[in-house]
């Protein structure tokens, strides 16, 4: 019956994109568009003395410079600046609010002209005077006064005197430098506002976020703001939180009654959040037989002096490997930054990074293979919660992945593979992720043509939810993937979550299984009610919809046609709004999990590193589509060889400010820096996860690719380099 | 960034003329680095200068036995070029280490000389720097400083100059032809850019009101044995942290004639003339390529972050000497390092 779901199906925006007709929130033009540009504070803490905008309004086409000073009224309260993703802690940057200067790249005025040119043009003639104050942005000068905060992560036994006694020991730190997110997309908002009502198009990751943000910083009433974001050019986590830039674009717009776009540089996105510097220590503790008895991880990351952000970097080893001991603790740093925020697989892409080198480590302290000693360790409870998985074929993935890989013909000595003038190295790590669904609400609008309008108010960032969507529904309910029209990424549209974590694909799949159910319900009554019906005496679930049809699900002889059904009961259109059921049930963890191995190849003079082959296997439940699931893991695996060998913001802590925010200078990998990837997806049936089986794969793909990269460049050089990015100088002591 | 006059040269004696009538003008061909600059608030010119539609865009070998380059062929053609390609390979992979390809596209051969350095602090109008701003202090020396200078850097600037195909040039002792109010004149390569000393707004001794007009390559194009070999933190489109052009001429196992360039490391493409001396008549080895890369290292300083660079130079020349030496030079396709 499925055809469509489990089938490489090509997006079904791909055109759109493609031909340019699919619009972003830069994109859309309206009749007396204003611009906007921003003038970004210099200096990383002080206070406005005093904003000379005299200059900007001298330029021709210049409407206004909005400051502090003459900004519309907005909020007041902290409380109302809090979205959906605010930190727990701490007070929420208010844009424009006041003379405060709490990060270097903070926005500080609005310049307002006819067209963007002369709005960048007069922001450059903005004269800002400061009242600077003593700052600090250095983790490492800073360290002293991390203080930590409250993790659910509970200890158990006595880690520190099982550490101690244990036969083994591994202690090390690990650190992993700021990191940005960098997608191709600029952030952009587009404000109209007309008569009191509020459009806005947005690029973000929540479209109702936004707007419950905007309702309550201006004070306005939901039915009179809405944002739309119909297309994302990547976020990765740095659209989940409402960005400045709308807030900006809003006031201007509420300051001008005209429409204002703002749209910012590559620079100032710099200052809008990023993966926090995080140091993590990691002590194991082992038996001789490779099985672990203590295990301590802590964090050291990044935060704003004004909020506290954190993520579970620490956890992770308690999925993965079993340890009667273990203790964890999350410590923060408080610098004069913009708030840390969520990237791609946050807390985990730099926990499980530290947590699998070291692994790693306690591998070659073993004098045991790294895939054997995870064996030994595996664990088949949450050792924290002490509940068995979903599911979990991590054991498979350890299998294929090695298997396809070719790990058997590795030797395991450092320095002991090699290829003229490079050194060879295979290194290998384990992945793990949450399996999570949220509450999200579908609407189905079948319409007596056989045509199908799928809607909720997700944001489709890239990753294929439009198609995925698309596929589900057109299984459910019988149709052709061609008359399913999915609509997505607006606020007026049934209530749905962020697009993030992981967990869109399962919670907007399992809702359209509901509301399909539901319209199926509908049109089997019409059928029955049709004379000498043949589904006569059926319940919703005794048929299904297929072909255009409904169908016992017994004897596929008797069916009526969809059409047939709403023409005899005078129904041109069925329209159906049913939510997914996200479990109460704390009987099960719920995860994803992977196995990764990579090869690098170094040269051993020049310490240049190459990722010549990479093999991520992932075991993430039910595959919707494997040709997007394969590019979201691709992806995440292009990531990791960035995290691990290029990916460093560069801080002058002398100023506070981010020395190399353009993406020249922020390396990224290159084609040249991808090689061979392989991407297996391994076997999960999961009936207990949620009704379709689906785990998420948005952020598995880069969880644990550093870590296979740090150790093969550790198998390859005998040099353990832990502290990221890999840099050729890390590698050779060249001086 | 501010607004700016647009106006086209029709020739090289109206572009002369245009430029000299107004001191804050600029020539503008490919504008791959000046547009950015603008963007940045780095530059900001009363009036850009169109060039790119000089007639200066061909190739051809000249009656000394060389090849005359003129100012507007875009990287790209230079590099593809079969005369380049041919004789003066050096060259030609030089440039197709550099940018990516859409920006050779644009990129022309003078722009390239002319390009400004990559140093952090140079884009950024926070911070002092005396390259920008002169009397402002080089943020550099005590900053981050992982792509600056260790070679004939000064107390006031420590910045690069980011060129592949200058490193090229310089090793194959190419001639600048420039025309100014005054007339032509040609400008050996090594004096064509300058060392920072107390002047590092200044990059190069063409003047003002001059514009390069051609590229002179001398008939020897070494194109048996050389090599252009760029280390960087990723293995496309990065600035070199350090690059090598090797030129050899061999009798046998026996070093006739040597030429030797580093780029990334120095105000200008780095060469030495007892480095060079050092290879004259000696064999084609291990032992005599050190000993160049220690005279071309002579004096080398790091500052920091930079402080690697000097170790990588070093064996960086060894490797790019020995690639000469034996005829397999470092391929720009294959990203594995021979």
């Amino acid at each position: 019956m499925a055809s469509h779901i489990g089938s490489a199906t090509s997006r079904v925006d791909g055109r759109a994109k493609v031909t340019g007709e699919a619009k972003y929130a830069g994109e859309f033009n309206v009749p007396g568009l204003v611009h906007g540009y921003v003038v970004e504070s210099t200096i990383p803490k002080g206070r406005i003395v005093r904003i000379d905008t005299s200059g900007a309004l001298e330029v021709d086409g210049v409407i206004d410079v909005l400051t502090h000073r003459n900004r519309p009224q907005m909020a007041d309260k902290d409380d109302a600046y809090k979205d959906e993703v605010a930190t727990e802690k701490g007070s929420p940057y208010r844009p424009l609010y006041d003379d405060i200067v709490l990060f270097s790249g903070q926005p500080l005025a609005l310049v307002l002209a006819e067209d963007w040119e002369t709005a960048r043009v007069a922001a450059s003639l903005v004269k800002v005077e400061y009242e600077k104050a003593p700052h600090i942005t250095d983790l490492h000068a800073e360290r002293a006064n991390a203080y930590a905060i409250d993790k659910p992560e509970k200890p158990r036994g006595d880690a520190e005197r099982a550490f101690a006694s244990a036969a083994l020991r591994h202690e090390a730190e690990y650190f992993i430098p700021t990191e940005h997110h960098n997608p191709m997309e600029l952030f952009a908002s587009t404000a109209i506002w007309d008569n009191g009502q509020l459009t806005v198009y947005d690029k973000t990751q929540g479209v109702q976020n936004v707007q419950q943000y905007l309702c309550s910083v201006f004070k306005m009433k939901p039915d009179a703001v809405r944002v739309m974001s119909p297309y994302m050019g990547g976020g990765f986590g740095s659209g989940l939180r409402p960005q400045y830039q709308v807030v900006l674009a809003v006031l201007a717009a509420r300051a001008l009654n005209r429409p204002v776009r703002v749209m910012l540089s590559r620079a100032q996105m710099y200052a809008l959040g990023h993966r926090p510097a995080t140091i993590e220590r990691l002590a194991l503790g082992a038996n001789s037989d490779g099985t672990l008895d203590a295990m301590t991880h802590e964090a050291i990351a990044v935060t704003s002096q004004f909020e506290e952000f954190a993520r579970n970097d620490t956890g992770w080893g308690n999925l993965l490997y079993k340890s009667p001991n273990a203790k964890f603790e999350h410590k923060l740093v408080k610098l004069d930054v913009p708030t840390s925020c969520d990237m791609r697989a946050p807390g985990a892409a730099t926990g499980v990074y530290a947590l699998e080198c070291a692994m790693d480590e306690l591998a070659v302290a073993l004098k045991m293979d790294p895939v054997q000693l995870r064996l030994q360790c595996y664990s088949d409870r949450d050792q924290g919660a002490d509940i068995p998985y979903t599911s979990k074929q991590l054991r498979e993935c350890y299998r294929q992945g090695a298997a396809a890989f070719g790990w058997d013909k590795r030797t395991a000595e450092p320095r002991s593979m090699r290829e003229g003038s490079d050194l060879v190295g295979w290194g290998m790590a384990s992945g793990v992720w949450e399996a999570l669904q949220m509450p999200a609400t579908v609407r189905i609008v079948l319409t007596a043509n056989g045509h199908a309008e799928v809607a909720t108010a997700a944001s489709d960032i890239g990753t294929g939810t439009y198609t995925i969507m698309a596929q589900v529904a057109a299984d459910m309910l019988g149709l052709p993937i061609d008359s399913i029209n999915v609509k997505l990424g607006d606020s007026t549209l049934p209530q749905c979550p962020l697009e993030g974590g992981s967990w869109i694909a399962s919670s907007v799949c399992n809702a359209i299984a509901n509301t399909a159910r539901a319209v199926r319900g509908d049109l089997l009554k019409l059928a029955i009610g049709m004379k000498d019906s043949p589904l006569a005496g059926a319940g919703v679930d005794d048929v299904a919809l297929i072909d255009g049809k409904i169908v016992s699900k017994r004897d596929a002889t008797r069916a009526v046609s969809i059409a047939s059904a709403m023409q005899s009961g005078n129904a041109d259109r069925i329209t159906r709004e049913e939510a997914n059921k996200v479990a109460e049930d704390k009987s099960h963890a719920r995860n994803v999990h992977s196995a990764i191995f990579a090869e690098v190849k170094v040269d051993e003079q020049l310490g240049v590193i190459r990722v010549t082959r990479v093999v991520n296997a992932v075991a993430a439940g039910r595959i919707l589509n494997p040709k997007t699931a394969h590019s979201q893991v691709m992806g995440g695996v292009v990531w990791g060889i960035g995290m691990a060998l290029h990916e460093e913001t560069l801080f002058d802590h002398r100023f506070g400010r981010v020395m190399n925010a353009n993406i020249a200078e922020y390396h990224v990998p290159v084609h040249a820096d991808v090689h061979d990837i392989k991407v297996i997806f391994v076997d999960e049936p999961d009936e207990i996860v949620n009704p379709l089986g689906i785990k998420g794969l948005g952020e598995i793909g880069i969880v644990g690719v550093a870590a296979a990269i740090a150790n093969a460049v550790y198998h390859a050089t005998g040099k353990r380099v832990r502290d990221l990015p890999i840099t050729l100088d890390k590698v050779v002591q060249f001086n | 960034m501010t607004p700016f006059q647009y106006a086209r040269a029709n020739d090289v004696a109206d572009a002369i003329k245009q430029i000299a009538t107004d001191p804050s003008a600029k020539f503008i061909a490919g504008g791959t680095n000046l547009i950015d600059l603008i963007k940045y608030d780095v530059e900001g010119p009363s009036r850009l200068i169109d060039i790119s539609h000089l007639p200066l865009r061909s190739i051809e070998p000249t009656s000394a036995g060389g090849v005359l380059i003129g100012a507007m062929v875009p990287n790209t053609d230079l590099a593809y070029h079969p005369l380049i390609e041919g004789r003066y390979p050096l060259l030609s992979r030089a440039i197709l280490s550099g940018a990516s390809q859409q920006l050779r596209n644009m990129a022309s051969t003078g722009g390239n000389l002319l390009q400004r350095t990559r140093c952090f602090y140079y884009y950024d109008t926070a911070t002092p720097c005396n390259k920008r701003e002169p009397g402002s202090g080089c943020s550099a020396i005590d900053g981050v400083n992982r792509i600056n200078a260790i070679l004939g850097t000064s107390e006031a600037c420590i910045a690069t100059h980011p060129s592949d195909m200058c490193v090229a040039l310089a090793a194959l002792e190419a001639t600048v032809h420039v025309t100014g109010p005054a007339g032509a004149r040609t400008i050996a390569f090594a004096d064509f850019h300058r060392l920072p000393g107390n002047t590092p707004q200044r990059d190069t001794n063409l003047e003002p009101d001059e514009i390069i007009t051609a590229i002179e390559l001398p008939p020897k194009g070494f194109s048996a044995n050389y090599s252009y070999l760029k280390i960087r933190d990723r293995l496309s489109y990065a600035f070199a942290l350090v690059s090598v052009a090797a030129a050899l001429e061999l009798d046998g196992d026996t070093i006739k004639e040597a030429r030797l360039a580093l780029g990334g490391v120095a105000h200008k493409p780095w060469r030495s003339s007892a480095a060079e001396a050092a290879l004259l008549g000696q064999r084609a080895d291990a032992t005599a390529f050190a000993k160049a890369a220690d005279w071309l290292l002579h004096g080398a300083k790091g500052y920091g972050h930079n402080n690697f660079k000097i170790g990588l130079a070093r064996r960086a020349i060894i490797r790019t000497l020995d690639q000469a030496a034996r005829g397999t030079p470092q391929s720009n396709s294959d990203k594995k390092i021979r």
